[in-house]
């Protein structure tokens, strides 16, 4: 046997003798981000995970959506053969699985690290916790109640840039008549109901909103104001027609070329008119609930760690969900996605004027729980599905608006 | 001593009957046991994970007073009537011009089969390409002068599904050309000379000599073509993900879209056991009358 050999056999002797608490692991964590500004984000937070630990970043990204996305994950963790670590939204998606006890339990890091301290709003945290203990580390906030407006189409069409939907319908005459779309609306459901609830929150206002999908008030559902956001879609359906949309950063698009003039969408938007140079008040606006009333959903990213047997995974694990909720990772990641951090007490420098609203809207306390932690997927798919068929048929507003009433009362 | 009487059934032929056993256990457990377990789950409110809680047939009735659903059902309805006769009659026709004894027949059998070879995922971004109206087939005849023509059924809910069958059958109709071609070679010539010396129009011997002589083998591109029409799924994701709305769902993403999308198992199974039940009540029938036929010769 060669001397080399003979070494590399003793050195690995010695490595598996070493004390289990410094034992390095690779942990593979699996997400969907992986648009430019997102897969930025990305090698941030695996940079700083690999620099304050010995444990090796595994990227498990996976191309698509998220519900492309999240059926493999599912399936990979019932199947027995769980990553380190996944990405899921804020809310209800993962908790059957936390249910079932299949994720790992985070409590003693949160406790240790006092996250309930500084995170904010704390209804993140809450969406992380089952009968008291916590299951995973939220890791930035997204916010889908945002009306972006194209500045280069409303001066295309010699009119004012709408701050909100009654100016937008009030401009709709002008854009049309110099060949611009109105509203840039993807056809896929899940915009068309992003749609939707950013109305129910921007005409109806906080409390309607919360009637709505967390108590299932009947007489809230089947009001005159939800009858009159549903007149507003179809509405909006109008205003969409001939864009013949699907993909959403394909509307964005239509806004930076100019050939749209509005698009209500998530944050996220935002990470398209950066890439493409544009600024925020100069080139695009942006409207939070549609510059009515102006609250944000705190939806956004939680990672949660599944249960495996391997000692140094759990460790890794552990590491890694210190390390997402750091002051350092949160200015990192967040800087980079365009994304609003955790925590309420660290300031990003230098954001542009949209994020500043956002932050705002977030320090004054006018957050509202997102769709996503109060409704079942299978309840929001239903909805999705509803509006995807409204927005595609000539069916009418108050047609749509019974059944939307079924659907939401039906939930479990 | 040795052993009297016969040896026992069950160990004849052995061999033959060890190696067909690990068949036998997958169409047991796989086919048969997923699809009862399916079946019997479809029955509960399994969600994300399965769990025997039995609620009656509440989630059919969801299911059938889901307008996705109907919608999907119509669509695959349509789709399968159109793709089944339309597959045929192209493939027939394409295969007889083939058989004409023409030059280069190679290359036009390559040419026609080579749809085939792609999967239906490329086919959809094929002609999502082909139809989309600011660069296909819609811009090419603008630009040769005729401004006003409007053909976008991509984004057009009533015309959608035109798309769909143009996608399908320019994929499938070549391997049905392809087997109708070998079912009409295989015609013995004596059949033609006949027919000929009889004074028979050739397009007569055709339809009323050749086609019933290829019974079988249309038996077998129908088996094809339904088989491929039932499981319709990755089309639709590459080319239209259902839309515009809902206008071309079919009853395959809809499974696909509860189990998973959604996490409602329940609702999922349902519809895939709607799914399996239809196949039966084709097969069935068929299995049958193939059975007596085969008794009574």
């Amino acid at each position: 046997m060669s001397k080399i050999l003979m070494r590399r056999l003793r050195a690995g002797a010695a490595l598996t003798l070493l004390p289990a608490a410094s034992l390095a692991a690779d942990l593979e964590v699996t997400h969907w981000w992986t648009s430019g500004g997102e897969a930025a984000a990305v090698q941030e937070l695996a940079r700083i995970f690999e620099e304050q630990t010995d444990h090796t970043w595994v990227d498990g990204a996976i191309a698509g959506s998220g519900s492309t996305a999240r059926p493999i994950m599912v399936s990979r963790i019932i199947g027995g053969d769980p990553m380190g670590a996944t990405q899921f939204n804020h809310g209800r998606q993962a908790q059957e699985l936390v249910e079932a006890g299949l994720m790992q339990d985070l409590t003693e890091v949160a406790e240790a690290n006092g996250w309930a301290d500084f995170i904010n709003p704390s209804s993140l945290l809450e969406a992380c916790t089952l009968d008291g203990r916590i299951y995973c580390a939220p890791i930035n906030i997204h916010s889908p109640q945002w009306m972006w407006t194209s500045h280069a189409a409303f001066e295309a069409a010699g009119v004012e840039p709408a701050t909100n939907w009654e100016e937008l319908k009030a401009a709709a005459p002008a854009l049309r008549e110099a060949g611009i779309l109105p509203l840039a609306q993807g056809m896929q459901g899940w915009q068309t109901s992003l749609l939707l609830n950013a109305m129910i929150s921007g005409i109806g206002g906080a409390d309607f909103y919360l009637a709505a999908y967390e108590a299932r008030d009947e007489e809230t559902l089947t009001s005159d104001t939800m009858r009159q956001i549903w007149e507003e879609l179809a509405i909006a359906r109008e205003l969409s027609q001939g864009g013949n949309l699907s993909d959403w950063n394909m509307a964005t698009n239509r806004l930076i070329e100019g050939t749209a003039a509005a698009q209500v969408m998530g944050d996220w938007a935002q990470g398209e008119f950066a890439v493409a140079g544009q600024s925020a008040g100069t080139d695009y606006g942006c409207n939070i609930g549609l510059g009515g009333e102006p609250y944000i959903a705190t939806g956004g990213d939680a990672i949660y760690f599944p249960v495996n047997n391997n000692d140094a995974v759990t460790e890794a694990q552990m590491a890694l969900a210190q390390v997402i909720v750091s002051p350092e990772a949160q200015v990192a990641f967040n800087a980079a996605k365009g994304s609003l951090p955790i925590r309420g007490d660290i300031d990003l420098a230098e954001v542009n004027e949209c994020t500043q609203q956002g932050l705002e809207t977030l320090a004054a306390g006018n957050t509202i729980p997102s769709v996503d932690m109060l409704l079942s997927s299978d309840t929001r798919g239903q909805i999705e599905d509803l509006t995807a068929e409204f927005f595609g048929s000539s069916l009418s507003a108050e047609d749509a608006h019974n059944r939307y009433v079924q659907i939401v009362m039906s939930e479990m | 001593m040795a052993r009297s009487g016969p040896p026992l059934r069950l160990f004849q032929n052995w061999q033959a009957k060890l190696a067909a056993t690990p068949m036998i256990l997958t169409a047991l457990v796989v086919f048969i046991g997923c699809s009862l377990w399916t079946v019997v789950y479809s029955f509960t409110n399994s969600r994300l994970l399965p769990r025997l809680d039995f609620v009656g047939l509440s989630q059919y009735e969801r299911l059938w007073s889901t307008p996705r659903w109907q919608v999907s059902i119509e669509n695959l309805a349509i789709y399968g009537i159109c793709a089944l006769v339309l597959t045929l009659a192209i493939g027939f026709l394409l295969a007889v011009l083939l058989d004409q004894k023409i030059r280069f027949e190679d290359g036009f059998r390559t040419i026609i089969l080579f749809p085939y070879a792609l999967s239906f995922i490329v086919t959809g971004v094929v002609w999502q390409w082909i139809l989309n109206p600011d660069f296909g087939l819609q811009h090419i005849v603008r630009s040769m002068g005729f401004s006003g023509f409007t053909f976008d059924p991509l984004n057009d809910p009533n015309l959608v599904i035109l798309a769909l069958l143009a996608a399908g059958i320019w994929q499938g109709a070549g391997l049905t050309t392809v087997i109708m071609l070998a079912g009409l070679r295989g015609i013995d010539e004596d059949v033609w000379k006949a027919a000929r010396v009889d004074g028979i129009a050739t397009w007569k011997t055709y339809i009323f000599i050749i086609l019933p002589m290829m019974k079988p083998v249309f038996a077998t591109c129908i088996v094809l073509i339904s088989a491929g029409i039932i499981k319709l799924y990755d089309l639709v994701v590459a080319l239209t993900r259902g839309g515009p709305g809902i206008a071309s769902e079919v009853p395959a993403k809809y499974v696909y879209d509860y189990m998973f999308g959604n996490q409602n198992l329940g609702q999922g199974f349902a519809a895939s056991t709607m799914m399996l039940a239809a196949v039966l009540a084709i097969i069935i029938p068929f299995a049958l009358f193939r059975l007596g036929r085969k008794r009574h010769v």
